[in-house]
């Protein structure tokens, strides 16, 4: 049987289109159990009782990772709380280096004998594995940190507001969808909370506390007498937030041909704005191929970023670890010697942050240990750094990790993740309403839609939500079918406006999908609206 | 917790429905023992096992359903369970679209979803047929990066109204990607079976190494509408969303490839040419699969495409019964009918045309005409009078499985293969294809 299978058995159905794209991770529970967290001192126990029985098994190196995982799944469709989903996942997974080779296994048996059996069954996986190795594991030197923790600076636990108030949101939502004229919605609230525990052979006992909230919604709109139909999802982005990024702000909305949200985000008027504009695309003019200046907004910037930018610059590609699945890089270590690679254009300067408070992907420490950083990718248009982990900084001369280790669960061996990487906001005064004054012909792109790039990242197309035409510097009205196709390098050297500071917003994947088994993650992306000359734009309409 | 036995899983599910007080009560178990190991650079990198399994329980008081699962099988956890799902459903809003579970069903033989032999997999045999495929590598002086997987699962059903169905199965993956040390080539194998006999890694391996040091110095043709041969690996991807989207609710409600004006679908209508016909049988056996959905529905032999003519969509119980229609559960498995040529007999036959190994990083780009984004990935040539005269770069293409099925040249001699997206095996035919849209050229090899 298939997840899939599973999902519909279980009663945990969701949309087909977001079914791919949630994991399942760990147990349901019911939705009246107290968000209650696991004693720390116990945890540390039990970490204390892998790292001893690894190292008297053989271990050079060992690291445990003590998670317990919260999910909340609200799913509803037109008048209908369609499912609430809780679970819950809560085990130990253990990494060791023995004969040079990693080894890892994990268990939810939490007493102290199964535990150290599973340190044992790590300690025999590396050496039977170290056969296989041409060159031993190098880390990277870690401090151990003692005991210290970190938490997610959140406002409003968002497991801690009932559920019912986040359905009935959900069920207004709807509400202003169908009175606005749509034909159907589906709306979904994913709440996460990751309770992490990290304790090495180096000294560290880390313990974090992480929140995750993606509200989102589908609206479709039918055209009964062609047969035709549209849809516009919603203009949300997943946060590193509690609840209070459904709680409105004024001072949030940034106002134009359609509102736009920073750091909260106002679901309600999304949706009457959502209604109202997929019955303008259904009579939108489908787009004449070509050539045009795309200003595109942080809203679907940062799928651009996410695929172009964030994937070639992780240094595990670049080596051929993903070769046969997520693919390697072109952005091959010979570029980043020579020191003048011209990335992008030089406006272009690109940050990698697992700092960046209210992202997805901060947090104090990652899931090897390492205090998290900002550093440079893309300075002035040349690339000058990867993202990197432990076992692979040497190569590039670093003497640290950077802090990119992480794994979707205690039941899954880490390995290196995006940092959220984000295009830094233009130094000069610039508003998009500026921006689009100097354009003769082009496209306003916000919302993100369909993506595809190739396993070296050169090659790529993106769709967005909403396309407006731009005509002698004016928006003149809403296009369809429209995709736009180009080159990484000849796309970011394109890059001829980025609008300042007051613009920047983030976005972000709530399920990035890498390695062999796949796993998720979750990854922001920050820009202001910025401005590419001269991109290939494509209609997408067919008859069948 | 081991993979039960049906006599087990019975026994278990049993004691769990005991504990019930709801108007209805069905659980599920679905368990799983699994292990991997993966390569890259020519060395092991990661691998690992993994053992888990879930019971869940679904309460039903009247229309409102509570489901709570967990994994801890004594007494009191089991009784816990029962009463979570219990204290949900009370909780939950009522579901006008709730269905009383089933009854019981007759379920036809067993098919053989399950082999002795994969289910005995171990580290041991992962190491040996791994060194073998980094030999092969290494004396080609290629760089490998793959990933060989296995696990026995098992799952099973009961209910208060009498339904009961257990199926197991076995699977053993292996693909793995060989790159030319210089980086200018590179070429991809991918199989999947039931029964690890018929996996022959090595043979795996010296495809995609023939595909990478053959793939060397590919020129830039102009994008286009090309003859493309897919194999089968290139087709599924395309097809298995097809696939994905014949589902009935979404064709009455207007937003689905198949509806059509007027609030109509196009379900008996002929779409594609009449050499296509796409049915799934749990019994074939090249492609074994389960003869129970995750529901307890029966799955049965089912023609969905019938010589390009529409014949079935699959149905939710809810909207089946709305609609007064046969509640046909989505296949677990697709088959689609082909000829008897080999790959290398269409290669033949093509005056020019392009060989495709592997289409990647699919995306939807419009739903009503099912036009689908993606590009060819290791291995891709131009065949000109019946030969393979060099590779070409890689071209992004976006087309429509709809339009491509309209334009099928010939299809081969199906074979079984699996998705490098989903993960999901098919038996299907390497297939000609005229006029594929091929929109740009891409650098990446």
């Amino acid at each position: 049987m298939k997840r899939r299978d599973f999902l519909q058995m279980a009663g945990m159905g969701l949309g087909a289109g977001l079914l791919a794209q949630v994991p399942l991770i760990g147990n349901a529970i019911p939705i009246e159990t107290p968000w209650y967290t696991i004693d720390v001192t116990k945890k540390k126990e039990l970490a204390d009782a892998a790292l001893n029985a690894a190292r008297s098994k053989g271990a050079t190196y060992t690291d445990v990772r003590i998670g317990r995982y919260l999910n909340q799944f609200i799913i509803t469709r037109e008048d209908k709380v369609e499912n609430i989903v809780n679970t819950e996942s809560y085990g130990i997974g253990i990494r060791v280096i023995a004969g040079g080779s990693w080894g890892f296994a994990s268990t939810d048996k939490m007493d102290k004998d199964s535990i150290a059996k599973t340190a044992a069954l790590a300690v025999a996986i590396a050496k039977e594995n170290a056969r296989l190795l041409t060159t031993p594991v190098e880390l990277a030197p870690q401090k151990g940190y003692g005991e210290v923790s970190w938490k997610a600076p959140i406002e409003r636990n968002a497991f801690d507001v009932p559920v019912k108030e986040k359905a009935d949101l959900l069920l207004s939502v709807n509400d202003a969808a169908l009175k606005g004229g749509a034909n159907y919605i589906g709306s979904y609230m994913f709440l996460v909370n990751e309770q992490k525990y990290f304790a090495s052979s180096d000294g560290s006992y880390i313990d974090q506390d992480i929140h995750r909230i993606w509200p989102t919604f589908q609206i479709t709109k039918i055209d009964a007498a062609t047969g035709k139909f549209e849809t516009r999802n919603a203009l949300s982005a997943p946060r590193g937030m509690g609840y209070e990024y459904l709680m409105p702000r004024e001072s949030d909305k940034i106002k134009g041909v359609t509102t736009l949200y920073r750091n909260r985000y106002d679901m309600l008027e999304d949706a009457r704005q959502g209604a109202a504009q997929v019955g303008e695309k259904m009579k939108a003019k489908s787009v004449e191929p070509g050539k045009y200046d795309l200003i595109l907004d942080p809203s679907h910037l940062w799928l651009t970023i996410h695929e172009s930018v964030g994937h070639p610059t992780e240094l595990d590609r670049v080596l051929g670890y993903e070769a046969n699945f997520a693919g390697t890089s072109f952005l091959t270590l010979d570029k980043w010697q020579s020191k003048n690679f011209n990335f992008g254009s030089p406006l272009v300067n690109i940050v990698a942050d697992k700092t960046q408070p209210g992202s997805l992907g901060a947090v104090g420490y990652d899931d090897e240990g390492v205090g998290t950083q900002k550093w440079d990718l893309i300075k002035n248009g040349v690339l000058v750094n990867y993202q990197t982990i432990r076992d692979q900084a040497h190569i590039i001369g670093l003497n640290h990790s950077q802090g990119c280790c992480y794994a979707q669960g205690w039941g899954d061996v880490q390995f290196q993740r995006m940092p959220n990487v984000s295009l830094q906001p233009g130094a000069g005064k610039l508003s998009p309403a500026e921006m689009i004054k100097n354009v003769e012909k082009g496209i306003f792109i916000a919302g993100d839609g369909s993506f595809s790039i190739d396993q070296q990242r050169y090659n790529f197309q993106f769709g967005g939500q909403l396309y407006y035409e731009i005509k002698n510097g004016q928006i003149v009205g809403m296009l369809k079918d429209v995709a736009y196709q180009s080159n990484t390098q000849e796309f970011w050297n394109s890059c001829k406006a980025i609008a300042d500071e007051s613009d920047y917003r983030l976005g972000g994947s709530f399920f990035d999908g890498k390695g062999q088994p796949s796993q998720s993650s979750a990854v922001s992306h920050g820009s202001s609206t910025a401005r590419f000359n001269g991109v290939n734009v494509i209609n997408t309409a067919r008859k069948i | 917790m081991p993979i039960l036995t049906q006599t087990e899983a019975q026994a278990l599910l049993k004691k769990v429905l005991a504990y019930s007080k709801a108007d209805q009560c069905e659980v599920n178990i679905y368990g799983k023992d699994a292990g991997n190991l993966r390569y890259a650079r020519n060395a092991v990198s990661t691998s690992g096992g993994n053992s888990s399994s879930t019971l869940a329980v679904s309460s039903a008081f009247g229309n409102k359903l509570g489901v709570a699962t967990i994994n801890e099988y004594d007494d009191a956890s089991l009784e816990k369970v029962v009463r979570r799902s219990e204290e949900l459903a009370r909780l939950a809003p009522e579901n006008p679209e709730f269905m009383p579970f089933l009854g019981p069903q007759e379920y036809a033989a067993t098919s053989p979803t399950f082999n002795k032999d994969t289910a005995a997999i171990d580290p041991k045999y992962r190491a040996d047929e791994v060194a073998k495929s980094l030999s092969i590598s290494k004396e080609n002086k290629l760089v490998a990066a793959g990933f060989l997987e296995n696990h026995v699962a098992y799952s099973a059903i009961m209910n208060t109204n009498g339904l009961f169905g257990y199926n197991t199965s076995t699977n053993v993956s292996f693909n793995v990607t060989l790159r030319t040390e210089d980086g200018t080539g590179s070429g991809y194998s991918t199989k999947a079976y039931n029964d690890v006999s018929k996996l022959d890694i090595s043979a795996a391996t010296r495809i995609a190494a023939q595909k990478a040091s053959g793939s060397k110095g590919a020129r830039a043709i102009e994008p286009g509408k090309y003859t493309v041969i897919l194999e089968p690996a290139a087709a599924l991807v395309l097809l298995e969303n097809m696939i994905g989207s014949m589902d009935a609710r979404s064709a009455d409600e207007g937003r689905s490839f198949l509806s059509s004006p007027g609030g109509k679908t196009k379900l008996g209508e002929k779409l594609m040419d009449e050499r296509v016909t796409i049915y799934s049988d749990p019994w074939n056996p090249e492609l074994p699969t389960s003869r129970l959905n995750g529901d307890g529905r029966p799955h049965e032999k089912v023609t969905w495409i019938d010589k390009g003519v529409m014949k079935n969509v699959y149905y939710s119980r809810f909207w089946a019964k709305k609609n007064n229609a046969k509640a046909l559960p989505g296949p677990d498995g697709f088959i689609m009918a082909g000829g008897d040529a080999t790959l290398e007999e269409l290669i033949k036959s093509t005056e020019k045309g392009i060989l495709v190994t592997r289409l990647w990083y699919i995306r939807e780009v419009d739903p009503q005409t099912l036009l689908y984004t993606g590009l060819t990935r290791d291995g891709t040539f131009y065949i000109e009078n019946g030969e393979i005269k060099f590779p070409v770069k890689n071209f992004r293409f976006n087309e429509s499985p709809i339009i491509m099925l309209n334009n099928v040249e010939a299809l081969g001699r199906p074979e079984r293969t699996v998705s490098g997206e989903s993960q999901q095996s098919a038996l299907i035919p390497p297939m000609k294809i005229r006029d594929f849209t091929f929109t740009s050229l891409s650098d990446a090899i």
